[in-house]
């Protein structure tokens, strides 16, 4: 997998101990799932009620 | 030695009226007005030292270059140190001067909740049911793109080519944790099918490696020269090629590691070899690969992926730590953004959803593809660009960001203190507490100077030079010991 592939990093000097600290953050895998599916129930009441229009009318003029 | 990486971000918001026919502009300053009209007094905004057609190459553009505020529109300046003003026909808001990258994510809330706050008084004022809402997005999803920059204190010593030809790697890749993310492709002659989603909301507009125009052309590198304090120590480096991130923890990513990469420019400690050979295209392609696995060719011949280039400045990055600390940045800070620089780059090498509560594309990326896989919805169906625009949603009832479980790391309070006070480790603390305490005495205000009308000829300016100084610890107690505004200018001898 090219995700393993990454781990030849271009440069030298990055150590194993640094790559071990480089482990994730204690995922909130399980609640941002739930989390998400909890917002997949409930997003037809969150969701504009014509997708096509709202869509259609958002246009903005270009800032800056 | 790097000198204090002084930053804050203005943000464009986009806008629609709904219910009610009306234009962009006036919409903007109905918003504006909304909030400015329930402060005790409003201030203006004072263009005396306004310059945004200086180049930092060494030239000036006044005769091709279009004023970039009109001066008839609403200007505030707030007692938080921020400016409220409409630019163009969006409302913007520019944070006040802050010290640090955690700073900047506090006053970025606050600005967001300013925006709120703006839509709910505009609704009651308007009373006729219809509606002003915002987005804190950057494009309308049909070629109009509208900014969110950064702005860094950087040391005039520094030559400007050095700066342009080592930051830009970081600005072409960065957006693997910072970009908000986008349904489809703005690109032209791209269709949305070829790119369904991608990292960023800006990447496909920009067109020059180095340039002064923000509407036209965009460059990567941004040539404005105004620094707005004193320009023969200072320069202000003005980034125009963010994302406006809800995900607290990628503002404060983004703005944190360009601080620490600007500092090493200034040390020379980040080196000429990470260079791109062709950052325009780049940055599109690297936006256009939500797998992160595309590889783009350094000036060398060598082909990276942007995880890879990352991991290479990180690395840079941790060695000058070690080198020369983090002052510049605050240390604490500096220490927190590099170890969470580490955890974004390995998370989305390897875990994907370990930052899905970090980084914007990521959450938006599974709210699409969730909603896409639940309801059986193809690319291209109008359903996942409106997810798109709603994540974005500054409406209470329908952001879909505040529902992703997105990190906080500033607390409610804070961001609600931060509506009306400043920082209190720039001179936005002296520009906020006078206005706070002495707002009818003070008939304008911008970066650089306060001017004073205390009943007697002339007007009294203040100049602000120095971004460092006017602090809580400077002035606090010289601010508590004067009743009056008179009083004040007579201790500071103006």
């Amino acid at each position: 997998m090219a995700e393993r592939t990454q781990k030849q990093k271009p440069t030298t000097g990055r150590t194993e101990e640094t790559v071990t600290d480089g482990a994730p953050v204690a995922p909130q895998g399980e609640k941002l799932k739930a989390e998400l599916d909890d917002l997949l129930d409930e997003i037809d009441e969150v969701l504009e009620t014509n997708a096509e229009d709202f869509v259609k009318n958002y246009v903005q003029k270009g800032g800056e | 030695m790097a000198i204090a990486k002084v930053c804050g971000i203005e943000t464009e918001y986009g806008i629609v009226v709904r219910g009610a026919e009306s234009n962009p502009v006036a919409a903007s300053s109905v918003l504006i007005n909304a909030y400015v009209s329930g402060l005790s007094r409003k201030v203006g905004w004072d263009f005396e030292d306004e310059h945004p057609a200086n180049d930092a190459r060494g030239f000036t553009y006044e005769e091709v270059f279009a004023p970039e505020v009109d001066t008839q529109l609403v200007n505030a300046v707030l007692t938080n140190g921020a400016r409220y003003y409409v630019d163009h026909a969006h409302p913007e808001i520019s944070t006040p001067e802050c010290r640090t990258a955690l700073e900047v994510v506090r006053w970025d809330r606050a600005a967001e909740e300013i925006v709120r706050s703006s839509m709910e008084r505009a609704r009651r004022l308007l009373g006729d049911g219809s509606e002003i809402v915002t987005y804190k997005n950057n494009s309308d999803g049909k070629g109009n793109s509208y900014g969110c920059h950064e702005n860094y204190l950087m040391d005039r010593a520094t030559p400007f080519g050095r700066i342009v030809n080592q930051i830009t790697s970081h600005f072409v890749t960065r957006q693997v944790f910072c970009g908000a993310g986008k349904v489809g492709c703005e690109f032209p002659n791209t269709s949305s099918t070829a790119v369904p989603y991608q990292l960023s909301q800006r990447a496909d507009f920009f067109e020059e490696e180095v340039g002064l125009e923000t509407t036209l052309k965009r460059p990567i590198v941004n040539t404005r020269d105004e620094p707005h304090c004193d320009p023969q120590k200072y320069r202000r480096l003005h980034v125009i090629v963010g994302d406006a991130n809800m995900a607290e923890v990628s503002t404060y990513l983004k703005v944190g590691t360009t601080s620490i990469l600007l500092a090493m420019i200034e040390d020379d400690a980040l080196g000429t070899d990470l260079g791109l050979a062709n950052p325009v295209a780049a940055i599109r392609q690297i936006s256009h690969d939500p797998t992160l696995t595309r590889t783009v060719l350094l000036r060398d011949g060598k082909k990276v992926t942007a995880l890879e280039l990352q991991w290479a400045l990180l690395e840079r990055a941790t060695k000058y730590e070690r080198s020369h600390g983090l002052d510049p940045v605050g240390e604490a800070v500096g220490a927190d953004i590099l170890a969470k620089w580490e955890i974004v780059l390995a998370g989305l090498e390897s875990d994907r959803a370990s930052v899905a509560h970090w980084v914007d594309w990521v959450a938006k990326q599974r709210l699409v593809d969730g909603f896409a896989a639940r309801h059986e919805v193809k690319p291209g169906d109008a359903k996942l660009k409106a997810l798109d625009l709603q994540y974005h949603d500054l409406r209470a009832d329908k952001c879909l960001a505040s529902r992703m479980g997105l990190t906080t790391l500033i607390d409610e309070a804070d961001v609600r203190s931060a509506m009306t006070e400043p920082p209190e480790t720039t001179r936005a603390y002296f520009r906020g507490k006078c206005l706070q305490r002495w707002p009818n005495d003070i008939v304008a205000a911008n970066w650089d100077s306060l001017v004073f009308d205390i009943g007697r000829d002339p007007l009294r300016r203040v100049p602000m030079m120095e971004p460092l100084r006017g602090t809580a610890e400077h002035v606090s107690q010289l601010l508590d010991e004067c009743e009056t505004a008179a009083q004040l200018l007579a201790r500071l001898g103006s």
